[in-house]
């Protein structure tokens, strides 16, 4: 079995690791990293439970292997918060209620971080749209959509 | 679901990533968005014993006009299809097209070259690239050939491509004056297949058709120019009875299969309603009133 | 209408307080504990080869070739599980399921063996390797054909058995029903299929397993919706292997959505477990999504002949179901005991019938097992999905609007508590005012204006009712259990010397908030701030004994224990408190917070100084300390209803439905969290949104899966799922603490007939009756091409 060294800045720490080639992106973030805010939810890129940000693109995380990221910027739900204080997106769904069982919650957040840095004042159909890569099964999407409102109507830090 | 082993190469040019082609042969894929292949490979649908990651090589992601086409690279993002501005401007059949691929996530890495050397006749742009009479380059050990797309897809997952050749450019004709564009699709939901999908891309002069591309998503097991639909077409005026009449035909030209989206009757009428509609759609477009 | 006026100040947080989540907290920060998250020194994997055929002799497996590849340890079989006689487990409902096959599998994605690996991914090399031969046998996939005369019999494992039948079930006036049917003016009947649906949460199911062979003690983290039951199952199924119930623990961890499917107990589970024992390590089983999809417990499957008799005047008099539950190859259902139907029998609705009676037959199929809810209590949907349907068809076929004829036929306020005919005791109801509500906030009248000029162009729009009746809180000891264990649940109350307080429930969350509602229940009781009680629940170890969080039972059971555990602490503080201010406890007042001397309300004492009393100056002869336990067994179900209005725009080129509008008026009760509340009408609209419109598990006629992925199994996004408006009308529950109803599948169950109906409205006048869900643009297109209006 070859592996490959591999060095990713993650939340902005270079993290290292010595991978397997066919290693899922989001497996070496739960498992290597212990970083297991990042979800898995299907095995079909369809539910979004895994997204973070690549480069600051919103990806599923669970359609990528590891050995991709290697050099490259991985943004995930734990690098959110900053010196000890919530996210605008993090306080809207906190604020809005856009959370229940809190499985799609950081998949659900980081592609709103990566929508609200794209267009800065989102109609709700813009929302909608931006979202529609992500299932939540409990919420109905409604106060998820204001809770991105809400976050959209505060300065990003 | 997790994927069989294999190897893995990152190459930093073209011509060190078609020599690893030519060194592993049919055991090699070219890893671009990963889109299609990684859902495969986890699967176990697909098993590269090596994956030719290109995702490295620098300068194949751009979309330009030269020439008299507008390029795309062969690692365009769908997201950065959609977000251009000349693309909106002057070929909203394509932004109409990277906008219903997958879901936003999945358009920020899926690129618009996978979509066609996947080859898989649910695919979007294939039918898109065939009504707009595009071409691609393709780039092997030999240097590049331009391939037309109409001659580019041999069967279900594949094309005229060699093992060793890599799709490096699509070109797509720059617009004539009068030209307009739209692509329709029905899907079950946000980031399914097409039940049914119509790529239209026509021109106007004097009220008629002078130019007329009409391509299917998903109702064959090639994706479909609609040849006797677009005949219908052009030379006629752009009127109801000559959209009707096209439509018509163009659900002819469909050979749809009966699957969970649908019967073969309901695709093939999806076909004739949506070619109607992106006829309409493209004419107010043509005329610059969308 | 809406809710209650709060009671206590936004500081302290009790009822009526739309108070921020608690769990929020950990969610958001990516810090949520659940099952796939428990990494353990030494754990091992297992991942489970499943059967390609629907129904299959297996002549052999094969492990030669997996246990060849490093890092793989062992490959269970059924055969080793024989050795100890763990290769078939007993259902929730009696019934028997095989843990691992020894002889034949009986539906595609059946575990027939697992591996045990030191990684995920060289468990799942492991079973691509194991070679299993397989002898095709002859399928059963319709349950229809699966009763008929000669049908291969599938359960060939127990012994005599010489059909597909599995019980009998019926209820109501068989005789009363039939000559009210024979002597009605006008009948309508119409054959009604609930299809197969998952509840594919977005957390799949999963455990991970560790015995420690050292103290003889399993703990098992688990996605699970009820810990103490399955606790006490694995101590009655292991017991003879050394399992003995104070050495189990089960601890439910951060749940990611349950909805019904994480009450039954999954092979994956208990092969996990054995793996564990029989190694002494740790062992993880995490499902991939299209083995939740293909192999966990299923909801609906329900093929109802419904039929409704009445007067032309629009009087309803009798209704009658005939029907035929699908159940696969054993029931595994997760209703209580003596209602193998659960509480279908709810059939009779909101409205007032003078005769009813239901039979329902389950069959075995090639199918896999289940017949839970999915975010429903016990078959109500279905019952609802059924009554609303054949209410809009009477009234349509009677040419009465179908708001009024449900007005016409409604139980009215001053019947209750009223007595269905299926012997339900319906606890409080105000369906008028809901309807009424729903119909001002939706502008009924002018869609209806609106739907006559649209159809008088050839547009196609329609208007669908559904009000519905919910029946929850199983329930009373007398007739409601699960396995013999009475369907009560607890609360075990402890309050601090500083007057902050600790909660620990029998319940468990999974997205529903119970740590910021049941706060708020204590804090309504107490007037200790909800923001300083610790809510805790589903680890076996330290919470109270109770039946679990499904068939929306928490606040009314669980909630209710909540409120009587705080109710004997302030009992007892009122005892001190009368100590400290030396009068006689009848001389006290109480509001949230503190007792004070009647007439003298400066003469106070606060509960906070009554628990620091009770710790440091308690009463001479009193016990020290201030805690209390409470298991509440319900009075009674409760009865949340409400009524929802749908408008939906068809196209008819392409055969889509849009749902343009929804309205929904909801009445659960005094409500605890207002915001909560809305959540879970949204979520519970969205739930109802899927079924009726995208979702469906089906198999061809060789038992092969359809929709057996996240690619055709179409859970809705954001985009198909449209904006929910809601409302609420306030009817208390009479018998409940709190006069709380519960609230969580109300949406679920209400909203599909509110779909189907405007869908049918749309169509009626083409001459189309009913339309099957999920109502997809297909099955419209190849409608409106039959009428002759397809575009």
């Amino acid at each position: 079995m070859t592996t490959r060294k591999i060095t990713v800045n993650v939340n902005g720490t270079p993290r290292e690791g010595e991978v397997e080639p066919r290693l899922l992106l989001v497996h070496f973030l739960r498992e290597d990293l212990s970083m297991t805010g990042t979800h898995i939810g299907c095995d079909t890129t369809s539910c979004g439970a895994c997204t973070v940000l690549l480069d600051g693109k919103a990806i599923k995380s669970c359609t990528a292997f590891a050995v991709q990221a290697d050099g490259r910027e991985v943004m995930t739900v734990e690098g959110l918060e900053k010196d000890g204080k919530l996210d605008r997106i993090q306080e809207g769904f906190h604020q809005e209620h856009g959370l229940q069982c809190g499985f799609c919650t950081p998949g659900m957040m980081m592609t709103t971080y990566a929508l609200l840095k794209n267009n800065p004042s989102p109609s709700e159909h813009d929302i909608r749209w931006g979202i529609s890569g992500n299932l939540c099964r409990c919420t109905g999407y409604v106060n998820i959509v204001k809770a991105i409102q809400y976050a959209a109507q505060k300065p990003a830090e | 679901m997790i994927p069989a082993s294999f190897d893995y190469s990152s190459p930093k040019t073209l011509s060190e990533a078609i020599s690893l082609l030519q060194q592993h042969g049919a055991d090699a894929k070219i890893l671009s968005g990963g889109q299609s292949l990684i859902p495969l490979m986890k699967l176990r649908m697909a098993a590269p014993k090596h994956v030719v990651d290109i995702n490295g090589i620098d300068g194949l992601a751009y979309i330009k006009e030269s020439g008299g086409f507008l390029t795309i690279g062969a690692l365009t993002r769908e997201a950065d299809v959609d977000a251009s501005q000349l693309v909106h401007d002057r070929y909203p059949l394509l932004a109409d097209t990277a906008g219903v691929i997958g879901d936003p996530l999945v358009r920020n890495l899926a690129t618009v070259a996978g979509n066609l050397a996947h080859a898989d006749p649910a695919n979007d742009h294939p039918a898109t690239m065939l009504a707009l009479g595009a071409s691609v380059v393709a780039t092997g050990p030999k240097g590049a050939r331009t391939i037309a797309i109409s001659d580019f897809f041999t069967g279900i997952f594949t094309t005229t491509l060699a093992p060793d050749e890599i799709l490096t450019e699509i070109r797509v004709p720059m617009p004539q004056a009068g030209s307009g564009g739209a692509y329709l699709k029905v899907e079950r939901k946000v980031g399914d297949f097409a039940a049914a999908a119509v790529a239209v891309q026509i021109t106007l002069d004097g009220g008629s058709f002078t130019s007329a591309g009409i391509g299917l998503t998903n109702v064959g097991p090639m994706p479909i120019k609609a040849t006797r639909a677009e005949k219908a077409l052009v030379g006629k005026p752009a009127v109801e009875s000559t959209i009707v009449e096209a439509a018509r035909i163009a659900a002819e030209e469909a050979d749809p299969a009966e699957d969970l989206r649908g019967s073969v009757d309901y695709k093939r009428s999806l076909v004739r309603v949506l070619t109607a509609r992106a006829l309409r759609l493209a004419i107010t477009r043509a005329k610059g009133e969308h | 209408m809406s809710s209650t006026t709060p009671r206590t100040s936004p500081e302290v947080g009790g009822m009526g307080h739309s108070i921020k989540r608690k769990e929020d907290a950990r969610f958001l920060r990516g810090q949520g504990k659940f099952v796939d998250d428990v990494k353990l020194p030494g754990m091992l994997y297992l991942d489970i080869v499943r059967s390609p055929y629907a129904h299959a002799k297996i002549t052999k497996i094969d492990t030669s070739k997996a246990m060849a590849i490093p890092g793989v340890l062992a490959v269970v079989t059924g055969e080793l599980l024989k050795q100890y006689n763990l290769h078939w487990m007993p259902t929730l409902m009696s019934d028997t399921q095989m843990v691992l096959p020894v002889e034949k599998v009986m539906h595609q994605g059946q575990e027939v063996a697992a591996v045990l690996a030191t990684s995920r991914y060289i468990a799942a090399d492991g079973v691509q390797a194991v070679e299993v031969d397989y002898e095709p046998l002859p399928v059963v996939v319709d349950p229809f054909k699966a009763l008929e005369p000669g049908a291969t019999v599938l359960r060939t494992d127990k012994e005599g058995k010489t059909d597909n039948h599995i019980w009998h079930w019926e209820a109501g006036d068989k005789a009363g029903t039939e000559q009210a049917f024979a002597q009605a003016e006008v009948t309508v009947k119409q054959d009604i299929y609930i299809p197969r649906i998952n509840v594919a949460s977005i957390e799949t199911c999963g455990c991970v397993a560790h015995f420690n062979k050292t103290d003889g003690k399993l703990t098992v983290w688990m996605t699970t919706q009820a810990p103490h039951a399955i606790r006490t199952v694995f101590a009655l199924v292991a017991g003879h292997v050394g399992l003995s119930e104070e050495k189990i623990r089960i601890i439910s961890p951060d749940i990611g959505g349950g909805f019904g499917g994480k009450v039954p107990v999954y092979p994956g589970y208990v092969i996990a477990v054995a793996a564990s024992v029989l190694t002494g390590a740790p062992v993880k089983w995490i499902e991939d999504r299209i083995e939740n999809l293909q192999a966990s417990s299923f909801a609906r499957d329900y093929h109802i002949t419904a039929e409704l008799a009445g007067k032309k005047d629009g009087t309803m008099q009798a209704l009658r179901f005939k029907t035929i539950a699908d159940h696969g190859y054993t029931d595994a259902a997760a209703n209580p005991s003596k209602f193998p139907a659960g509480l279908f029998h709810i059939a009779t609705g909101s409205y007032d019938f003078q005769h009813a009676f239901m039979e329902v037959d389950a069959a075995y199929t090639n199918k896999p097992p289940g017949g839970i809810a999915y975010r429903c209590s016990f078959r109500v949907t279905e019952a609802v999905h059924a009554i609303e349907r054949m209410v809009d068809i009477f009234a349509k076929d009677i040419g009465m609007d179908p708001a009024d004829l449900r007005k016409k036929n409604f139980i009215k306020p001053d019947q209750f508590p009223y007595k269905s005919q299926f012997g339900f005791e319906y606890d409080s109801g105000n369906y008028i005012g809901a309807l009424d509500l729903a119909m001002k906030r939706i502008g009924y009248d002018d869609l209806r204006k609106e739907q006559a000029e649209k159809r008088a162009k050839g547009e196609l729009m329609g208007i669908g009712i559904s009000s519905f009746t919910e029946i929850v809180g199983a329930g009373p000891s007398k007739h409601y259990d699960i396995l013999g264990i009475k369907m009560f649940d607890s609360c075990e109350l402890r309050i601090h010397p500083t007057g902050k307080a600790i909660a620990r429930f029998g319940t468990k969350s999974q997205g529903q908030g119970h740590e910021t509602t049941y706060a708020q229940i204590i804090a309504e009781e107490l007037g200790i701030p909800a923001e300083h009680i610790a809510v805790e629940e589903g680890d076996t170890d330290t919470a109270p004994y109770g039946l679990g969080t499904y068939a929306s039972r928490s606040t009314p059971v669980a909630g209710a224990a909540g409120a009587m555990a705080a109710r004997k602490v302030r009992d007892k503080a009122r005892k001190i408190a009368a100590y400290l201010l030396e009068v006689a406890e009848e001389d006290l007042d109480w509001e949230p917070g503190k007792f004070f001397v009647k007439g003298s309300p400066s003469k106070s004492k606060t509960i906070q100084e009554c628990a620091f009393a009770a710790y440091t100056n308690n009463p001479p002869g009193m016990e020290p300390g201030l805690e209390a336990v409470n298991y509440y067994d319900p009075p009674n179900l409760t009865y949340p209803f409400g009524s929802y209005i749908c408008v939906v725009d068809i196209d008819k080129g392409t055969g889509q439905v849009k749902v343009r509008r929804f309205v929904a008026v909801d009445d659960c009760g005094n409500i605890i969290n207002p915001m909560i509340v809305d959540g879970q009408i949204h979520g519970g609209l969205a739930m109802g949104l899927a079924p009726a419109l995208y979702e469906e598990i089906n198999y061809d006629a060789d038992g092969n899966i359809q929709g057996g992925s996240l690619m055709d199994y179409l859970v809705p996004t954001s985009m198909e799922t449209p904006s929910w408006e809601t409302d609420k009308t306030c009817t208390p529950s009479p018998h409940h603490p709190i006069g709380a109803k519960g609230v969580g599948e109300s949406a679920t169950v209400g909203a599909p007939p509110a779909i189907a109906n405007a869908v049918v409205d749309a169509l009626w006048h083409l001459g189309v009756r009913h339309i099957d869900i999920p109502i997809t643009p297909p099955k419209v297109w190849a409608l409106l091409k039959e009428k002759g209006v397809a575009e």
